[in-house]
């Protein structure tokens, strides 16, 4: 019998997992999928939101703006990407001004600090790349950019080394009340547990609904994105939205924490639950509407797409806590935008109505901060040369695009909850994230992932169980 | 701070023929960084024969025809660092480099030569739709797996893309035991060598499809097909023309990129058509005493070729160091119309060699056309080509006479002339 069992280890499951963390318990975090961050998590625009475009008295106006004034410290204590750039909201004609107003008022009901309307003039001087088209434009000085993948990792990374146990390729079978908790059935074996945590994603509601009458139905609405070279990542300063709409906060053009530029998403609802797959459609559409925004967008520097699903719940808000006729079983289901944002929040507030109703206390010495991996390419000259002799394998540069070095490849393989797969290492040390997309590195990190994990080369995987990148020797099949 | 006359930037074909280049004119301070454990590049993978038969009139693999190399940098005693990139260059010709053994470095050098070579274009580049599945490759990365690590990339293979590297694994994976199902190539004409095309698809029976294209990705974990479908003159795919092709993998074979990240931290003018260095006939960039040649100038169709052009840099790099490469005026070369770049971009006439070859590629096929050379409006040369194609780079040769004998003159014209 564990206390907590948490299903899910995106970000809102590794928030959980960490705030529960500080706390004496036994808890277990279990995940469908072979790492931590591997659905809607990867797969978002990585943008800690300003709050002005929740309905005021939504749980997503309460968790977003709790989420936006944690994030800066929040990164910091756990070394995550972050950076204040701001964030513009946009408007294309005079029809769209008082919009723009009344979103400034909504947010300031919100209570997001410094909103401001600014003329077409002074937008274009903040942003001088906008299209000559914008008519007005609102600033939030608080929007900023986070590293999606770290945010997640970093949480999950301070939960496992409190004590928290992960198991992965775990997708739950089964859930049923019992008079002590709930036992839940796994592909990795049952799990009796005084608490679940829900934390599914897109399948938050099929889990409620296996407990609760109260039914929720999510529907997943497809996002797609397209990914640019950091050479034109300063293509933008702040991160640039155009109005929103019923379907969501429109196309953006923004930096990412790393310096990439991002464009997208689409929004579009989708029947399957796995389709993660970008179309041609989607992919146009972003580019189009990005180019409302801004002109120049470079098309010639993209160097990937990808599209992630948002878990749009039917009631349009988040669900948050316990499950009204289920004691024990607490939902953070509906988690779509601004969920990467609300995500610390919801952690902390979750797991202070579990300590409460389970009487949990406060470890007394719990780890609160995470270092990360040190990205030697950020450091100075005397730093770099200092790192290489205290480790020549800061020497060896796996990755020529981000400038990764085998030392960072092998601190993400051996940190706690390391990375096993090719994209483990690409969301925890960058090898693979630049220009070329792993083209001249995925070798050299196959052979240095089969050498830390002891397994063969021909065992490595991209992702998922299956996903296996070579087949076998040469002449195998003659 | 380590002080050296010349400094060359990979040890790959061009960085090995410029090194030797420089040596044999004199220069006894040199010093080439690799970052690789072996010096050759690319050619250490490239164990198909076909290179060497311009330099050294035979055929030769390519670890054979970077071991000729390799060999006279030896026996010239040029030092070569090993396992070291280049993590910085300033304009001022400060190298940064990192290793294993010396830990970080920093070299003032007289000049450099640029000959970090290019990488593949990714599929982000196409943004092909559909799932990310494992089993997506680009050719290059699948020739490393197959020749140099001994492992297969897939069973069942669709490759996109007709340029050379994708012909050449093509052959080589269908050798290896894998059984290659076609060739996609979105234009109407290959972009590889015709030699390749014949010894490579035709003589295995391959299919390449001309005007076709990957239209969607499909498999979860890993690829489990690709839709082809053909496309239109605009390069669209064409409604109804869709065709469903299993197979586990799929290999990119779609354009390389000169790499030139240091070349822009240095502050180097990039050509935006070639995505290389902005270059004179001395294979300077647009700072004096930075040299480029290979393809991180401008992506080659045949080894031998980068050979000769980067001999040229080393021995003007020398030139450089020892004072004796000093500029006046400069002709412009200018692209006529189906040219659609050419290297250099300027020649001065005062310090060019007795020959310069202009090197360049045509923007479209044509047959039975004219490559015709105007010095100022004035054709002095109208040599007629079967076929030109963009696949295969071509070239002119100026002789200094033409230019000496012309003062004032301001522009070499070179175009494509249809009958």
């Amino acid at each position: 019998m564990v206390d907590v069992l948490i299903i899910g280890a995106g970000v809102v499951g590794a928030s959980v997992a960490r705030a529960l963390s500080q706390y004496e318990l036994n808890a277990v975090v279990i995940e469908k999928n072979h790492d931590v961050c591997e659905e809607t998590s990867k797969a978002n625009s990585g943008i800690v939101h300003a709050g002005y475009d929740a309905l005021p008295g939504t749980m997503k106006a309460k968790f977003n703006l709790l989420g936006s004034r944690m994030m800066a410290s929040f990164c910091r204590d756990l070394d995550v990407p972050y950076r204040n750039n701001g964030s513009l909201i946009l408007a294309f004609c005079d029809n769209d001004l008082p919009r723009l107003a009344a979103l400034k008022e909504q947010g300031e009901l919100n209570g997001v600090e410094g909103l401001r309307l600014l003329t077409a003039a002074e937008a274009k001087r903040l942003e001088p790349n906008l299209n000559a088209g914008v008519v007005g434009a609102m600033l939030a000085p608080s929007g900023a950019v986070v590293d999606p993948f770290e945010l997640t990792i970093a949480q999950a990374e301070l939960a496992a080394v409190n004590g928290i146990d992960f198991v992965f390729d775990a997708e739950v079978r089964a859930i049923r009340k019992t008079t002590s908790g709930f036992l839940v059935t796994t592909d990795r074996g049952d799990y009796e547990t005084k608490v679940v945590v829900n934390c599914a994603g897109v399948r938050a509601d099929e889990l409620n609904n296996l407990v609760s009458t109260r039914k929720l139905s999510i529907i997943p609405r497809k996002g797609e994105y397209c990914l640019f070279d950091k050479q034109v990542g300063t293509l933008v300063e702040h991160t640039i939205f155009q109005m929103p709409t019923e379907l969501g906060k429109g196309v953006l053009v923004t930096p990412t924490a790393e310096g990439n530029l991002l464009i997208g998403p689409s929004a579009v609802d989708v029947a399957d639950k796995d389709d993660v797959s970008t179309t041609a459609e989607g992919l146009a559409e972003v580019v189009r509407k990005a180019r409302q925004s801004i002109v120049s967008v470079p098309t010639g520097f993209v160097i990937t797409a990808f599209a992630g699903l948002r878990a749009t719940e039917r009631d349009g808000d988040f669900v948050i806590g316990e499950a009204p006729d289920v004691p024990g079983f607490y939902n953070a289901a509906g988690i779509e935008s601004p969920g990467l944002t609300s995500a610390p929040a919801i952690g902390d507030h979750l797991a202070a109505s579990i300590a409460i109703a389970l009487g949990l206390e406060l470890k007394k010495n719990p780890i609160r901060k995470r270092p990360g991996t040190i990205r030697f390419e950020t450091l100075d000259t005397d730093r770099k040369a200092a790192m290489i002799r205290d480790n020549p394998d800061y020497g060896k540069i796996v990755c020529r695009c981000e400038l990764v070095t085998a030392a960072e490849i092998r601190d993400a393989i051996r940190r706690p909850l390391g990375a096993t797969t090719i994209d483990g290492v690409k969301r925890r040390a960058r090898a693979g994230s630049g220009r070329c997309q792993g083209g001249f590195c995925s070798p050299k990190v196959i052979r240095i992932l089969a050498e830390e994990l002891g397994i063969d080369p021909l065992e490595i995987v991209k992702s998922d169980q299956h996903s296996i990148i070579l087949v076998g020797f040469d002449k195998d099949d003659m | 701070m380590i002080q050296k006359d010349i400094v060359i930037i990979g040890g790959g074909p061009a960085g090995l023929a410029a090194a030797v280049a420089a040596h044999q004119a004199g220069n006894r301070s040199i010093l080439i960084l690799e970052r690789d454990s072996v010096l050759g590049g690319i050619l250490n993978q490239c164990i198909h024969n076909g290179f060497g038969l311009h330099v050294f009139k035979e055929e030769l693999t390519g670890p054979e025809y970077a071991a000729r190399y390799i060999r006279q940098v030896e026996a010239c005693g040029i030092e070569v660092k090993l396992d070291t990139m280049v993590i910085d260059l300033t304009a001022d010709k400060i190298v940064t480099a990192i290793n294993e053994k010396d830990g970080l470095l920093q070299i003032q050098a007289q000049a450099v030569i640029l000959a970090m070579g290019c990488r593949e274009r990714p599929r982000g580049a196409l943004n092909i739709p559909g799932s990310r599945p494992s089993g997506i490759f680009s050719a290059g990365t699948a020739q490393r797996f197959v020749n140099i690590e001994g492992y297969m990339p897939g069973h069942q293979i669709v490759i996109l893309g007709s340029g050379d590297i994708g012909l050449i694994m093509a052959r080589r994976l269908t050798l290896e035991g894998a059984a290659v199902k076609m060739v996609c190539e979105i234009m109407p004409y290959s972009g590889g060598l015709k030699r390749n095309i014949v010894q490579c698809l035709d003589d295995y029976g391959i299919p390449l499809r001309l005007s076709h294209t990957v239209t969607q990705i499909h498999g979860k974990d890993r690829v489990t097909g690709v839709t082809v479908a053909k496309v239109d003159s605009d390069r669209n795919p064409i409604p109804g023309s869709e065709e469903f092709v299993a197979c586990d993998t799929l290999l990119l074979s779609v354009g390389l990129i000169p790499e030139n990240e240091l070349t822009r931290k240095a502050g180097i003018v990039i050509n935006p058509k070639t995505l290389g260095a902005i270059v004179d006939e001395s294979l300077t960039t647009s700072i004096e005493g930075i040299f480029a040649a290979g393809n991180v100038l401008h992506v080659h169709d045949l080894v031998d070729y980068v050979s000769t052009e980067a001999e040229l840099a080393g021995k003007n790099a020398v030139k450089y160091v020892s004072g004796r490469l000093v500029k006046n005026e400069s002709v412009a070369v200018v692209t006529g119309s189906g040219v659609r770049y050419t290297v250099p971009s300027a020649i001065h006439p005062a310090i060019a060699e007795t020959i310069t070859t202009i090197r360049f590629r045509t923007d479209n096929v044509y047959k039975d056309s004219y490559v015709s050379v105007d010095l100022d409006g004035e054709r002095l040369q109208h040599i007629k080509k079967r076929i030109l194609t963009p696949g295969e780079m071509e070239q002119v040769l100026i002789p200094r006479k033409w230019l000496s004998e012309r003062p004032g003159l301001a522009t070499i014209t070179i175009k494509i002339e249809e009958e």
